[in-house]
């Protein structure tokens, strides 16, 4: 069976998230392997949430807001854009492909627009292959895998 | 009557925990008093077969600081845990991971290779790497083996408290004792499991006595660079100031003194990981809507994920590099 990639993708309520149901009504076609969660604001979206999403699975995770100056909150989309860069940074520190994380504006009208987002980036995640995280829990019987793994 | 026991251990550790037990001062005779200490490895010479023939649950506290990263460590946690009754993690590095968790940015492998080949401080290679098991001419040497991950007390034992900070600042280590003794001298019940003790539910920020104001930030600085003003929030500065994201109870003594918190009381109450929080705080005053002059603002930060994570690394939630 072949990798398929487990997306999560936050979207913002009043232009994301209506542009994907968008997408959905108008019947356009895209692959199933996005998560969504609907957020008031992409600003909402903690650099916590995106490390959680890897953490329980993700292989790739997706952030949607409004376009820039479109923001219902006015500059809840700004705080985003500060956001998303430095956690490809942490991602980055922690070993994870940066590109595992992206970020995209997209309006309430852009059903076309979300579908190809989605295409892009279901692709680009099936390239890099699972994120395959380990070492996440601690379990008594790893103890042995502890002194021998990362040796050669 | 048997006086309450106390036990104090250090794992994977510098040292500086049982150095601030010290710095309680006179209160230290109080403890004495009060307890027979009956294990500190770091003052007092104790074995550990001492410990493995007292009867279970006979040690009536254990302060335990220091990560887990090797064998022994992990060893003598879950045996400290079967001899005592509450066992505290004590300090950032039982709590979080703290410094030594650092190690997570890296491989077993890597930091001995390092270490034993590569290091510039190296006299000369002899080309020998120490492992767990050696055949001498006399028989099997062994020593307890290095792990590939370091964790924090917490993520191997289930302790009852954490008593947080890199280290426990004294005067909050002198209220904990003083607390304990209270609970124990009048049979008073003692706080929920898994409190944190010697700190606040506040971040570092409520402690801080300078001035706040809108923060606009063009471009992080490090305290080097200029000089800064004493009644001026540090963040607001320039300076990457980690007290919005670090739990408090130290009394700020650092950002007193003109340092900028690096986050050693580790993450405030109900946040999960405590690099992510400080990412987003930074991210909020960054001053700027132009994607370039954002990711120039942000390069002006030198290690983000070492500067976030200094003292939480192995608690955070992906724990350690993952390539």
């Amino acid at each position: 069976m072949s990798f398929e990639p487990r997306i999560v993708g936050f979207l913002c309520n009043w232009c994301s998230y209506t542009g994907a149901d968008l997408a959905g009504t108008a019947r356009m076609k895209y692959p199933p392997n996005v998560y969504t969660i609907r957020v008031m604001c992409s600003g909402r979206v903690d650099p916590g949430f995106i490390l959680d999403a890897f953490r329980n699975g993700a292989d790739g995770v997706l952030v949607c807001g409004c376009h820039l100056g479109d923001c219902h909150y006015v500059e809840g989309n700004h705080k985003c854009m500060r956001r998303m860069p430095l956690t490809k940074k942490i991602l980055e520190g922690f070993g994870v492909d940066p590109n595992r994380l992206r970020l995209e504006w997209v309006s309430a009208s852009e059903g076309a627009r979300f579908q190809q987002v989605i295409n892009e980036f279901t692709d680009q995640i099936r390239a890099l292959g699972p994120a395959d995280l380990h070492d996440l829990n601690f379990s008594p019987e790893d103890v042995l895998a502890h002194s021998t793994a990362g040796t050669e | 009557m048997a006086k309450p026991t106390l036990a104090i251990y250090w794992a994977a550790s510098c040292g500086g925990c049982d150095i601030a037990i010290l710095d309680i001062e006179t209160k230290i005779l109080d403890v004495a008093d009060f307890f027979d200490l009956v294990f500190w490895p770091c003052a007092m010479d104790f074995k550990y077969d001492d410990v493995r023939k007292m009867p279970d649950k006979s040690i009536t506290l254990t302060l335990f600081n220091g990560a887990i990263r090797s064998d022994e460590n992990y060893e003598i946690a879950e045996l400290l845990r079967r001899k005592s009754v509450v066992m505290v993690a004590f300090g950032s590095c039982a709590a979080d991971g703290c410094i030594p968790g650092l190690a997570n940015l890296h491989t077993k492998d890597e930091i001995m290779k390092y270490v034993y080949h590569q290091s510039p401080s190296l006299s000369a290679d002899n080309g020998i790497t120490p492992a767990p098991e050696t055949i001498v001419p006399e028989g099997t040497i062994r020593i307890p083996a290095l792990w590939n991950t370091v964790r924090p007390l917490t993520q191997v034992i289930d302790i009852d408290y954490v008593i947080p900070g890199c280290p426990p600042q004294s005067d909050q280590i002198a209220a904990v004792v003083s607390a304990v003794i209270d609970i124990l001298k009048n049979g008073k019940p003692l706080p929920p499991k898994g409190t944190v003790l010697g700190a606040t539910d506040k971040s570092c920020c409520d402690e801080c006595t300078r001035k706040r104001d809108v923060k606009k930030i063009k471009q992080f600085v490090r305290p080097f660079e200029k000089a800064f003003d004493p009644e001026i929030c540090l963040l607001e500065q320039g300076l990457v100031c980690l007290g919005p994201a670090t739990r408090g109870g130290c009394g700020a003594k650092c950002v007193a003194a003109g340092m900028p918190c690096r986050g050693c009381y580790g993450k405030p109450a109900n946040v999960r990981d405590q690099g992510a929080k400080m990412a987003s705080a930074i991210a909020s005053v960054i001053d700027s809507t132009d994607p370039a002059e954002i990711d120039r603002i942000i390069a002006s930060i030198p290690d983000p994920i070492g500067t976030f994570y200094r003292f939480s690394l192995p608690d955070s939630l992906l724990r350690r590099n993952q390539s």
